[in-house]
C-alpha cells in the first residue's frame, strides 16, 4: 500500500487551505525556477523517464506527448490546454484537485507549458463546477499577485498566463479536439485527426491538451526525481493514482494509490469493502462508464493498471471505478450508460448520432425484456457497426458496455424475455 | 427538434448588459488572442443568463452576436448546442438531478421520487409559482458523493429521500443549507473517516473547530 510520505496530493480532502499559503507549506512553487532551469527539452526527457501515462482515459505516455510540439517557435504560438471538463460517469478526481490542490495544477501548467514553449495555457472546466471554477480562478489570481504567473512567472524569465475557460454541460468537450473547438467559440464537434493538435491545434498553432491530474503530478515528479516515480507502480505503469470508488461501496471515496494496486485491496481498505461482503459483488466497472464492466470472478485477482485491464478485455480509463452489488439490475445500469451516450453524442457522424439512439432504444426494451432474444445479436451487431466508424471515440464508448454486458450478462437478459413472455401469454 | 421547441414564445423586447458586466466583458474579450474574440461566446451567454433570471432571450444572443462580429446563427448554434444554456424561463431553484448510472446505484430514484411527491414536478416541469423546476441530468461528476442535485449553482451531495426533504423545505423557505455532503463529510474523504493521511487529518481537525465545516470552495466564495 501507498504510504503518506509517497502521496502527492495530501489536501485531496480539503482539511487544509487551498489557497497559496497552505500550497506553499504543503510544498508547491518550491524554487520553481530551479526546475524551469534544466531547460525545455530536459524537462520533457525527465517526465519520459518518469513513466507517467496520461491520467484522462487513454494513458498516453505524457512526456512522449509533449516531445510531439514543434522545438522552435514560428510565427504561431505554442499552446497549453488543460481539459477539466471531467464527465465520464463514475470520475470525480480532477474535481478535488480544483478545488482543494489548484496551486499544483497551475504550477504544474507553468512546468509543462515551459516544457513545450507555451505562454499561455487555458484550462478549460465544465460548466457545472461553478464553485470549484472560483476555486480554481481565485487560485490563478493569487498567482498572479505572488508573481508566480505573469510576465516574468516565478523569477524564471519566461512569461506564462493562465486563463480558465467555463464549459456548459457538453461531455463530447471532454474529447481533446471537441474541447479545442469549443474553445474557439464553436459547438463542440471533434475534429478529424490528422492534423493532430501538436501541429495544427487552438487557433491553428501547435497545441497540447492534458488532463489535470497528468499536469499537476508534474512539479512533484521533477522535484522528487523521475526515479522515485517510477519506483513506485508496476512497469509500464508507473507511479500513483488518484482512483474514484462509487457505487455499492461502504464508503465511497476518492483515495491516491499506487498504480498496480489489486481492485479487491483497493476497495477493501479505502471504500469499506462491497456493500454486503465480498460475496455480494456482481460486477464492476474500471475505468469509467465507457470501459466493459469486469464479473466478480476477475475482480478477485485484478490489479488497477492500463496493462492488466486490457488484457482483461476493459481498460483503466479514468480510474473511475463503479461498483455493483447483487442487488443491482444490470441491464438497467448498462442501459442508463446507453442514455447518457446517446443524450451526449454531438450528431456530427450518423453511424453515432443514430447508432447511439437505436442502442439506447433496444437496451430500454431488453430492461423490460420485450425483445426477441435473436435481437440479442443485432444489438451487439449494432455495437459493432457503431464501433470504430465515427471520428472521435464516443461511438466506442457507446458500444462497449453493451459489448461488455453481452459478454457477461447474456443469460440475465435471456432471463427476463423469457420471463415478459410468459407474463404476457399468462395475460392473454 | 424545432428552434420553437427550445427556445421561450414569450421573449423580451430589448436586452442590454448591466455596466457591471460590461466591465467583465472587457476582462474577458482580453483573455483571447486579438481576432479571435468568438472565444468570449461561451461565457457572454453565461453572462447574460445570470443577469437575466438564468434564462437567455433572443434579444441576448443578437447582442452578443454584434459584439463579438459573429453571425447571429453562430450564436445560437452554440446557445442550443450546450445544455446549461436556459433558451426558456427556468424556476428560482433549478434543481438539476444527476440520473446516470453512479448516482442511480446509490438511490437517486429516491430523490426523484421525493420531488415528485414534495413539488409534484418531473423532470421538465416547473412548479406553477416558479419557485423549482427540475431536470435530469447528465453525470455531475461527483460521482463518490451521489446522489446529487445542482441547485443553480450548488452541489448538495449524499442525498436520500428524507435528507431532499429537508432541502426542498429549506429552498421553500428561502433558506439554503450549507453546500457540499447533507452528510458533512469532507469532500470525497470516506465517510467512515479516513484511510489516508491520517496525521494531517489530526493536524486539520484541531483547525476544524475554529471554522464551520465547509469546502475551499465555499470559503472563496464568500
Amino acid at each position: 500500500m501507498l504510504q503518506d510520505k509517497d502521496r502527492i496530493f495530501t489536501n485531496i480532502y480539503g482539511w487544509q487551505e487551498a489557497g497559496l499559503s497552505g500550497a506553499k507549506k504543503r510544498g508547491d512553487w518550491d524554487n520553481t525556477k530551479a526546475i524551469l532551469a534544466v531547460g525545455h527539452d530536459e524537462i520533457v526527457d525527465r517526465m519520459k523517464q518518469s513513466g507517467l501515462r496520461g491520467r484522462g482515459g487513454a494513458g498516453f505516455p505524457t512526456g512522449v506527448k509533449w516531445s510531439f510540439m514543434p522545438k522552435e517557435v514560428t510565427n504561431r504560438p505554442h499552446y497549453l490546454v488543460v481539459n477539466a471538463d471531467e464527465s465520464e460517469p463514475g470520475t470525480c478526481k480532477d474535481r478535488d484537485i480544483i478545488r482543494h490542490e489548484p496551486h499544483k495544477l497551475i504550477e504544474g501548467c507553468l512546468v509543462a507549458g515551459f516544457a513545450m514553449r507555451a505562454h499561455v495555457a487555458y484550462i478549460y472546466i465544465r460548466g457545472e463546477f461553478v464553485n470549484e471554477y472560483r476555486a480554481l480562478q481565485s487560485a490563478v489570481d493569487e498567482a498572479y499577485e505572488d508573481g508566480l504567473l505573469g510576465s516574468n512567472a516565478a523569477n524564471s524569465g519566461w512569461a506564462f498566463d493562465v486563463y480558465v475557460h467555463r464549459g456548459a454541460g457538453a461531455y463530447i468537450c471532454g474529447e481533446e479536439t471537441a474541447l479545442l473547438e469549443s474553445l474557439e467559440g464553436k459547438k463542440g464537434q471533434p475534429r478529424l485527426k490528422p492534423p493532430f493538435p501538436a501541429g495544427v491545434g487552438l487557433y491553428g498553432c501547435p497545441t497540447t491538451v492534458n488532463n489535470v491530474e497528468s499536469i499537476a503530478v508534474g512539479p512533484t515528479i521533477l522535484r522528487r526525481g523521475a526515479d522515485w516515480f517510477s519506483s513506485l507502480g508496476k512497469e509500464n505503469n508507473t507511479g500513483t493514482k488518484l482512483f474514484c470508488i462509487s457505487g455499492h461501496v461502504n464508503a465511497p471515496c476518492n483515495v491516491e494509490e499506487e498504480m498496480g494496486i489489486p481492485l479487491k485491496e483497493l476497495l477493501e481498505k479505502h471504500a469499506g469493502g462491497v456493500r454486503g461482503g465480498w460475496d455480494n459483488l456482481l460486477a464492476v466497472i474500471p475505468g469509467g462508464s465507457s470501459t466493459p464492466l469486469l464479473t466478480k470472478d476477475v475482480c478477485e485477482t485484478m490489479t488497477m493498471d492500463f496493462d492488466a485491464l486490457k488484457a482483461a478485455g476493459t481498460g483503466l480509463g479514468t480510474a473511475g471505478i463503479i461498483v455493483m452489488d447483487k442487488s443491482t439490475d444490470i441491464v438497467r445500469a448498462i442501459s442508463r450508460l446507453s442514455y447518457f451516450y446517446k443524450h451526449e453524442s454531438c450528431g456530427q457522424c450518423t453511424p453515432c448520432r443514430e447508432g447511439t439512439g437505436w442502442m439506447w432504444r433496444m437496451m430500454d426494451r431488453m430492461v423490460r425484456g420485450q425483445a426477441e432474444p435473436h435481437e440479442i445479436d443485432t444489438l451487439y451487431e449494432i455495437t459493432k457497426q457503431v464501433e470504430g466508424h465515427t471520428i472521435c471515440a464516443l461511438g466506442d464508448a457507446a458500444a462497449w458496455p453493451i459489448q461488455g454486458l453481452i459478454k457477461n450478462f447474456r443469460p440475465e437478459i435471456e432471463r427476463r424475455i423469457e420471463m415478459n413472455k410468459t407474463v404476457t401469454q399468462a395475460a392473454e | 427538434m424545432s428552434i420553437h421547441d427550445l427556445v421561450a414564445d414569450d421573449q423580451p423586447e430589448n436586452f442590454s448588459f448591466s455596466a457591471e458586466n460590461e466591465d467583465k466583458i472587457v476582462k474577458i474579450i482580453a483573455k483571447y488572442p486579438e481576432g479571435r474574440q468568438a472565444s468570449a461566446v461561451m461565457p457572454l451567454l453565461d453572462l447574460a443568463q445570470r443577469q437575466h433570471d438564468n434564462w437567455i432571450p433572443m434579444k441576448a444572443i443578437e447582442l452578443i452576436a454584434e459584439r463579438l462580429g459573429m453571425a447571429k446563427i453562430r450564436v445560437l448554434e452554440v446557445a442550443s448546442f450546450y445544455t446549461m444554456y436556459n433558451l426558456k424561463p427556468v424556476g428560482k431553484y433549478f434543481l438539476q438531478l444527476c440520473g446516470t448510472t453512479p448516482c442511480m446505484l446509490r438511490g437517486s430514484d429516491d430523490v426523484t421520487r421525493c420531488i415528485k411527491d414534495k413539488l409534484g414536478i418531473s423532470s421538465g416541469e416547473m412548479t406553477s409559482d416558479g419557485k423549482f423546476s427540475l431536470l435530469e441530468v447528465e453525470c455531475l461528476g461527483a460521482c463518490v458523493n451521489a446522489p446529487i442535485i445542482q441547485v443553480n449553482d450548488d452541489f448538495y451531495e449524499d442525498l436520500d429521500y428524507d435528507s431532499t426533504e429537508t432541502l426542498i423545505d429549506a429552498l421553500s423557505k428561502d433558506a439554503p443549507p450549507p453546500i457540499g455532503s447533507v452528510k458533512m463529510r469532507s469532500g470525497s474523504q470516506a465517510e467512515t473517516g479516513p484511510t489516508s493521511l491520517e496525521k494531517m487529518a489530526a493536524k486539520s481537525q484541531k483547525k476544524k473547530s475554529e471554522k464551520t465545516a465547509g469546502t475551499a470552495a465555499e470559503q472563496s466564495r464568500n
